[in-house]
Order: C-alpha cells, then structure tokens, then sequence
C-alpha cells in the first residue's frame, strides 16, 4: 500500500463522526410529523384515502407512527394542510399507544419511557442480535449504518453481534413472512435471559404495507411483545441512535 | 424502456404450447435473448408469455396457452437461462414440465418454514466430501438466505443457494387496490433498488394509462437512479473492503455512500430515493439552493472517489486477494442468464440503459465492460461505474435544472393489454410486466429483479474456490433476496 495514498485519503476524510447524536438533525429528512389543531371538513377523509397502511384515522385526525411508511401522500391531500412532517428523528415509543400522533402534540413528547431496570442492566454494554424476516434491505443497511464512521453508536457500547448466545435484544426488521417465522423464534430462544424484542420499521410494528400480504405470519409478536417500536420505512440511523438511548436513559 | 403489446383481453392466444416453445428456441438459437418468462392460471389451462431480445434490442412478446395438466418439455434443458423462470412457472402455476435438470421450489411460496427443511439440495458423494450448512439467519445484519457447500477439504466443489425466505406476497399486493397507489409497495420490493423498481413499475402504468412523462422528469428520475447506482456501488466497495480488512477504503467509501445518500434525502426526503419517482412524473423539487448542495456534493464524491479508488486498487495486497477469485467466464455468464453489472464485469455488454431512449439518449452513459469475471473486475466494474455516473449526472443537471411539479394523478388504465417495462438498476435489468383485463383492472404484475437470475451465477463461481472466499464472492455479486423472494 502506497503511504502517500493513503495519507491523502485520510486527508479527504477529515472528521466523519458525529459529535453529537442528540442534537443532529438530517436535512431534508422526512421524520416526525405534526397534526394541527383545528377541524376538518365535514365528511373529510382525503388523508385516509391516499395512506397506503391506513396509518390515518380521520375525525378525529389520528397518525399511527408505527404503520406509517412516511410517504407524505397526506400533506399534499389534506384540503385545510393539517399535517406536516418536520426533519426531527426521535420517532421512537415503549407503548403502541405512544405511536400516535395527535392533533397539538407538544413537539418534545416523551414517547420512549427511560426504564431503570434496563438502564442498570444495559446502560454501559448493550449487545444486540438483528434479524431480518422479510425486510426490503432498507431497514438492514439503516441498521448497518449504525455502526459506520459517521454514527458510530459503538461509543455508547452498542454493538451488533454474531450469535443470539451473545445477545441482550432481538432487534427485528420485516413484517415476518411464513418462511422465516420459526427462525426468528429460534434466534429468540437461543438468547440468554435477561433478553428484549426491539421492532424496527413499520413492516415489523405493525405489518406495514405487508400487513394483508399471503406470505406474513405474525404470531411471534402475539407471543414477545418489543419492549421498544422504531418507526420509519427505514428509521434514520438517528431515529434508531435515539430510541435505545432514551430507552437506557442515556 | 417500455414496450405496449396490445393483448384483447378476451381473445386467447393462437398458439399452442408446443409452437410456442419451438418459436422461443429458435429465435434463442438466432441469438435473442430471455428476458423474462412466466405464465398465469386460467382454469384449466396456462397463459404462458415469453419476452425476448433480438440483437437489435428489439423485444418481442411471445404467448401461448398450455393445458394444465399436460404441460411441456422445459426450454431449461436446451436453454439453460431458462432455468429460474421455469422452475417459478412450475410453483406459480403447477404447470408439470418434464426434463428440467432442477426441478425443486424456486420459493417455497405460500409454504411454511416447515417445508423448507427437507429441501432436497443437490448432494456430492464420496468419503472425503463435506457440507457446509449456512443460514438462512447469517452471522451479520443481513437478509436471511440458505447455502449448502459440498467441498472437498477448503474447496467447494458446488454450492447450491435456496432462497424464498423473503417471501412477503408482493405479486399478489399489486393486484389488491388501485395499482397506480402502489407505489410506495413498489418501492419495498428490494430497497436497495426503490428507484428502479418504482420506474419500471411507473413506465408500465404510463404505458397502460397512455400518458406522456416530461422530459424533464425523464431526467430527474435518471438522476435518482444514477444517485441510487452510486449509493450502492459505494455500500458494496465499502463491504468488500470490510471483507478483506481493508480498512481505510471501508470507512471512506462507507462514509461517501452517506454523502450519495443524503443528497438523495435532500431531493425526495428519503435515503432510499423513496417518493422520488411516481407515475407520471417525479415527486421531487430542485431550487436554486438544492442544486448547488448536489453540485457541491457530487464535486466531493468526484474528487475523494478518485482518491480512495487509487489506494484500493493500487494496493497489491488488496487486488491479490480479489484477482482470479470467483471467475465467472463470459461464456457460462451468458448460457445462465446472467445479467447487468455482474455480466458486464463477465464481458457481456448488457445495459437497458444503452438502447432506452430518453435522458439516456440525449446524454449517453458510458457503459462500462470488464473481461476477467472475477471479483477484481466486479469491483474495478462498480469504481468505474461510480465515475461514469457522476459525470453522467453533472451533465444532466446543467441541461435540465427545472423539474416538473409533482404529476396529477394518471387516468384510468387501457383495458386488455399487456405491458413490458425494463430499467437498469444497478445490480442489472429490472422488468416489470403489468397486464389489464377486459375492464381496466390488473390482472397480472409480474416482477422480476436481476437478482432472480443472478444468484446461480455466484453458485457457479464459487466452484473450485476455497469456501473461505466466499464473503468477498458473494459481496461481489451484492444480490437481493428479497428481490428474488418478492
Ligand atoms: S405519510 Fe404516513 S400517514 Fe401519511 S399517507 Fe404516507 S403512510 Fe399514510
């Protein structure tokens, strides 16, 4: 290997990390959206029909974050332009009813409970094992990211590991198809306990846009319930970054 | 491209299955090739359809109907790249084909986990050989897949690949609801390749609807496209670095594939060029500022690109361990059907986008080829594909600096007729076929990413290697599984 060559590499690549993952925010992200107070027409249910997941409920004005794809077909459909989606990734919540997004949501909503039993237990190393049972690679390679130069979540002793033997959570992507629903049940039960189940995407949440689809079998999840819901069609690695340290309460 | 092939959705093809097969092999035997084959149920009988090739570019459509209970003998046995699309025939349809080398469950489709446990993979006798089982859940953040090697001490003698682990239903979604809605599906079919399969999808219904995209907005998808070719050309250099501890071209090349995919996320607000592109037009907005944030950013890449490219391949350690390994010959890439950048790295000159029209008319991409076959050229192919793009993209940006507003939505479908739309994503050739039944509805959407026909040609390469060349063999190919499950 050439020494100069790689000097200058090096030069190019300065300094990639981002200082602080709490306060970045991606421009032109499509991330979490708000509901503005007021009404709707009468009879108006525009946002509702353009939602590829039925992630609206209309009258009242109701946005599931977990089924969500954050297609933005709303903003442009919504006739009094009551939805937007602002660049802010902490989309993550402990409860399904904390996925819903309400109309005069305060922006800084606690969705993710910090649990001091998980703060103990994982706060300073945190092991996690993903599997994908029918996610696009969009999710997968959000997940990846993680732990590349520039989010680097191995700072805070997360790392993604090779064997469920060795791993605290199940972190789960795809909505689970038919083929894949005794191996991720398997990885969950070749994990030592203390162990959690973390849904990433909405296709593991709540389906997605798989949720009617022949070849999905979900059981697993009526079983395991996640103790943590990453939205998004894939989270942002921020998005991902923020729900486990809110979580441990980092 | 796209190409319209008016069907009348009541009448029924005239040929038989026999004239049918014996049409195909002989335009093959001219030199045309097979870009998709497939059939639909309907009753007792099977719609069979073939699009070809021929030298020229041109396609061709061919149909017939089989009996369903009688079948015929499979093109695979003389043809071989007919391999994957008969063996799915015979699962979408159960059309009984006689004499096909390889007759077993592309997918396992609307099976359970349980079936696939007796799948019956191809075994090597003898005392000294040994299998290696991996999968379907592998040792990374990755999609699950099942590999059998039958090696003889390191070496692997034959690896067989079954996949259907992925299998959501996709085909089966598209038919559910207004399809020009489906885009967003669409774009989850492989995520890696949202832009391909969301404009192969998108052509096919602007055919079906008769609508006219603006050339403007013919550009600007290219630029989505040629931003998500660069993404992921970057994303696989970075993992065949990682793969072989080539430390600094991982983190560079992955710290430049964020600077692809951000400006991506800065043009239709996802990472994934989701929302980009949708029938009839794109979904993106280019100011004034925006152009300048993408010229800035494509100046970067074009630069520390270049750099990082000279340190990799100007490392002996790094091109020693990638030469001559995973060698797919030019001959054994054509008679399987291999396609895009993996068959271009093989020497075959295969590229929708040289024969598309349009943006790619008016501002031509350099294609690129590569002789040797083996990861080297796989990865020597992506580097100068990356090159070629970003100049493609700053000549395209200076002559179309205004796109379109987001397009109405499209009128209503064209009854009875079936459709071909082909896109160069950057694995190789997505093919979407959408056909309308007598009233406008959907009746078939036939779905076809390059990783269906491209996972055999990593098996075949994979002979006579050591299994632990396998990571960089298989990165090399960097194929989707769920773009093969669906
Ligand atoms: S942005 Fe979310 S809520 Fe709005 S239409 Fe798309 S999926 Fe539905």
């Amino acid at each position: 290997m050439n020494p100069w060559r790689s000097l200058r590499v090096r030069r190019d690549q300065g300094w990639q990390y981002i200082r602080d993952v709490r306060a970045a925010r991606p421009a032109g992200f499509v991330g979490l959206p708000q509901i503005a107070e007021g009404t709707c027409g009468a009879g108006c249910q525009a946002c509702a029909d353009v939602c590829p997941t039925q992630a609206i409920s209309p009258q009242p004005l109701q946005l599931d974050l977990g089924r969500c794809v954050f297609c933005t077909e709303c903003v442009a459909a919504c006739p009094e332009q009551r939805i937007r989606f602002t660049t802010d990734p902490r989309l993550a919540a402990t409860a399904p009813d904390e996925l819903q997004v309400r109309p005069g949501d305060a922006a800084d909503r606690t969705r993710v409970r910090a649990h001091a039993l998980f703060a103990r237990l994982f706060g300073r190393s945190l092991r996690l094992r993903q599997v994908s049972a029918g996610g696009c690679n969009a999710c997968e390679l959000e997940l990846n990211a993680t732990a590349n130069v520039n989010f680097d979540l191995q700072r805070f002793g997360i790392e993604w590991v090779a064997s469920p033997r060795h791993a605290d959570a199940l972190v789960l992507t795809g909505p689970i198809t038919a083929t894949m629903a005794d191996a991720v049940r398997s990885c969950w039960e070749a994990m030592p306990e203390p162990r959690f189940l973390v849904a990433v995407g909405a296709c593991a949440i709540s389906g997605g846009l798989y949720a009617e689809a022949r070849g999905v079998q979900r059981t697993f999840l009526a079983d395991v319930a996640p103790v943590l819901y990453v939205p998004g069609c894939p989270p942002h690695p921020l998005t991902f970054a923020h729900a486990i340290l809110d979580l441990l309460d980092r | 491209m796209t190409v319209v092939v008016r069907w009348p959705g009541s009448a029924l093809p005239p040929a038989t299955a026999e004239s049918w097969r014996a049409d195909v092999l002989a335009r093959l035997r001219g030199g045309a090739r097979l870009v998709t084959l497939f059939g639909r149920r309907l009753g007792d009988q099977v719609l069979l359809t073939a699009v070809l090739q021929h030298p020229d570019g041109a396609l061709h459509v061919a149909r017939a109907l089989a009996l369903a209970d009688t079948g015929y003998r499979a093109l695979t046995a003389e043809h071989a790249a007919a391999h994957c699309f008969e063996r799915e025939l015979v699962e979408q349809t159960g059309l009984p084909l006689t004499d096909h080398p390889w007759p077993k469950p592309l997918r396992y489709q609307d099976r359970d986990q349980a079936a696939m446990a007796d799948h019956p993979f191809w075994q090597l006798q003898g005392k000294e050989v040994h299998e290696v089982a991996v999968g379907p859940i592998h040792a990374g953040v990755i999609e699950p897949g099942s590999f059998r090697f039958s090696c003889l001490g390191e070496q692997v003698h034959h690896l067989e690949i079954q996949l259907g682990y992925q299998h959501r239903g996709v085909e089966a979604r598209l038919l559910a609801g207004d399809p020009r809605r489906h885009t967003p599906l669409v774009e989850t079919i492989a995520g890696d390749t949202s832009v391909a399969h969301a404009w192969a999808f998108g052509a096919a219904l602007e055919a079906l609807a008769d609508v006219a995209v603006p050339a403007a907005a013919v550009a600007a998808r290219g630029v989505a496209l040629e931003l998500e070719r660069i993404a992921m050309h970057l994303a696989g250099l970075s993992g065949l670095a990682t793969d072989i501890a080539f430390l600094q071209g991982a983190s560079s090349w992955g710290r430049l594939r964020t600077t692809a995919i951000n400006t991506s996320m800065r043009l239709c607000g996802s990472r994934f060029g989701r929302g980009a592109v949708r029938p009839g037009g794109v979904r993106m907005a280019l100011t004034a500022e925006l152009r300048a944030e993408v010229a800035a950013n494509l100046r970067l890449l074009q630069h520390d690109c270049a750099h990082v490219d000279d340190l990799f391949f100007g490392a002996r350690s790094a091109t020693h361990r990638l030469r001559g390994i995973g060698t797919l010959r030019p001959d054994v890439a054509a008679e399987i059907g291999v396609v895009g950048m993996a068959a271009r790295a093989s020497g075959l000159a295969l590229d929708a986008r040289t024969a598309a029209g349009g943006i790619w008319h008016e501002v031509p991409i350099a294609s690129v080829v590569h002789a040797d076959g083996d990861c080297l050229a796989r990865a020597r192919i992506r580097a100068d594909e990356i090159r070629a793009s970003l100049a493609w993209l700053s000549q395209v940006l200076e002559r179309h600096p205004e796109w379109p507003a987001p397009p109405p939505p499209l009128p209503s479908l064209a009854p009875g007729q079936f459709v071909v739309a082909i896109v160069e994503g950057w694995r190789g050739e997505v093919v979407h076929c959408l056909e309308t039944d007598e009233r406008g509805r959907l009746t078939h959407a036939k779905v076809q990413d390059p990783s269906l026909r491209n996972w055999l040609g990593l098996a075949v390469a994979m002979r006579g290697n050591e299994i632990s060349d396998f990571p960089i063999c298989n990165k090399s190919f960097d194929l989707s599984y769920c773009g093969h499950d669906l």
